[in-house]
């Protein structure tokens, strides 16, 4: 049988720029023609918009920030607009549906709010929202938001470390986690009705280093004003290197723990979803991809960060531990 | 006016079909298409496709079984504008959501059930669109009809797809109503429930013409 000589195998350089161009090909007939045509898909082909800041119509054409204004990451990249981040929100105690949840939440109740902060602590308390916003520095971090569906954001947040308010409650030496609860109302929330099959309250929880770790952020606020109800008003957490759904909203329990917390979101689907849910696009997902992610706002995907683009903060944190094991 | 009474269902199906382009680029205009216009398109087409497929389906046992005949005229105008949302689905995968990124495209496909089986489902309506004209069926004669066939194992696959799409069945069950759909369509067309149920229209057909009963099938 005669062998197939070397040369006569498509060399990698042609093969791979016959891919190149396929895929050149391919983006550019649709984007041509989504990009000709205008409207919403086109801006985000174009990305006309910076971002997705919001669109300059024609009474407010003055208003739309300057490029110099627009806010931005450590990275580089611009933050989404307010409009954006609080009408896309996943926030299953009111809907399913991202853009039902803005409507729905319209009318929720945020003031007055209570927290208590207690467990295995020295010095349980129940705060008052507004004694949170006026005893903690209230500072601007502009995070990314990784969602585990595959898109993501930049978000202006409003808040403070939640260490400080950790080391004002006095962990006992037991605690070893922190337990986060959120609003468990049916009156006020759709989808906590008789009929819901999850297993409300929402929950969640962090090891302790985690929690007292600087990035962590407890959030009252976005943009500079009051945190919008979609987006878990009038208190939440932020925490930028994990996905999404640890950043558990209208929190008002905070417990410390010695064992680690059951979350939602593993006990739904353990598989899937586990304690740590560290940003991590070496660990496959079955249905989203994690290696990628689509930004808000741009066409195509962007190769998704360890830890979110927070590693040099964090991965110490995580040292000797196998991420595959503990995801 | 005359025509309209005889194909007010082709007429029907070419309006509704065409409905769900209309309003993705009605909303496109209106910035209307979410936060995150991509997937919203990429929804709304995958839809529209899948129930369009599942009407194509529709159409046999309404005219074998309930005898409605005029269904059978729209059942290619139903199919081929299933595999328009099919294609225009798959377009928006590859261009938009992976910007073109072939080798992405291609890792996703190996790597996720959801795309394995989206990916299949429209290989298989490739043939059956091309197959689809006057002239292609004549030339493949009795094999045509064995090939088209195929449209059973593609319908359950992209019901499937959607189903591995779903963060939570028990909380979503819109792919398990389309899958209840589907079996049901299909059970109709085994040998059994057809004989059944043309021997029941003969005889309904039978009685009507009874001048002393008023009304058919009020037993």
């Amino acid at each position: 049988m005669e062998k197939i000589r070397s040369s006569e195998i498509t060399p990698e350089h042609v093969y791979l720029s016959r891919r190149r161009f396929m895929r050149l090909g391919a983006l550019a007939l649709g984007s041509m023609a989504l990009a000709g045509c205008g409207g919403q898909l086109g801006d985000v082909v174009s990305q006309r918009a910076a971002g997705d800041a919001p669109r300059p119509q024609a009474a407010d054409a003055e208003k739309a920030p300057a490029a110099s204004e627009v806010k931005r990451d450590e990275l580089g990249d611009p933050a989404n607009s307010f409009e954006t981040i609080s009408t896309y929100n996943n926030y299953y105690e009111f809907t399913e549906d991202k853009e039902g949840v803005a409507r729905l939440a319209a009318n929720f109740k945020a003031e007055p709010w209570k927290v208590t902060v207690g467990g295995l602590v020295s010095n349980p308390r129940t705060y008052d929202v507004d004694d949170l916003r006026r005893n903690f520095d209230q500072e601007e971090r502009i995070y990314r938001l990784r969602c585990v569906e595959g898109w993501s954001m930049v978000i202006p947040w409003l808040g403070f470390p939640l260490a400080k308010l950790l080391r004002e409650v006095q962990p006992k030496a037991e605690a070893k986690y922190v337990r986060f609860e959120s609003l468990l109302d049916p009156a006020q929330y759709p989808n906590q009705g008789p009929l819901s099959l999850y297993p409300w309250p929402y929950t969640e929880g962090l090891r302790l280093d985690e929690a007292m770790h600087d990035l962590t952020l407890m959030v009252t606020g976005l943009y500079g004003k009051p945190l919008p109800n979609s987006n878990g008003a009038p208190l939440r957490l932020a925490v930028p290197w994990k996905y999404g759904f640890k950043s558990i909203k209208a929190i008002v329990k905070i417990e410390l723990v010695a064992e680690q917390p059951k979350t939602l979101w593993s006990t739904l689907a353990p598989h899937e979803y586990g304690f740590y849910s560290n940003v991590n696009p070496q660990r496959p997902h079955p249905r989203w991809s994690q290696a990628t992610e689509r930004r808000i706002g741009e066409p195509g995907r962007r190769p998704t960060l360890m830890f979110n683009g927070y590693e040099k903060q964090v991965a110490g944190l995580y040292a000797g531990m196998d991420l595959q094991a503990n995801y | 006016m005359g025509w309209l009474r005889d194909n007010w269902l082709r007429a029907l199906v070419h309006l509704g079909a065409l409905a769900p382009l209309f309003f993705i680029v009605l909303d496109n205009y209106r910035y209307n298409l979410t936060a995150n216009p991509i997937q919203e398109i990429t929804v709304r087409t995958g839809k529209a496709g899948l129930v369009l497929l599942v009407l194509s389906l529709a159409c046999t046992p309404l005219n074998t079984i309930f005898g409605i005949s005029q269904a059978i005229r729209v059942r290619r105008a139903l199919g081929l504008y299933g595999f328009m949302y099919v294609a225009l689905h798959l377009a928006i995968f590859v261009a938009l959501d992976y910007g073109g990124n072939l080798q992405l495209v291609g890792q996703a496909i190996v790597e996720k059930y959801y795309v394995i089986a989206g990916f299949v489902a429209f290989l298989i309506l490739v043939p059956l669109a091309i197959t689809s004209t006057r002239g292609w069926m004549h030339r493949l004669g009795r094999s045509w009809k064995t090939l088209h066939r195929l449209v059973y194992l593609a319908v359950p696959i992209a019901v499937l797809h959607f189903a591995l799409l779903v963060k939570s069945l028990g909380s979503r069950p819109e792919p398990l109503i389309f899958g209840a759909i589907v079996l049901g369509l299909l059970a109709l067309r085994l040998p059994t429930v057809r004989r059944a149920s043309s021997a029941l229209r003969l005889r309904l057909r039978n009685r009507s013409p009874l001048p002393s009963r008023g009304q058919v099938g009020a037993d």
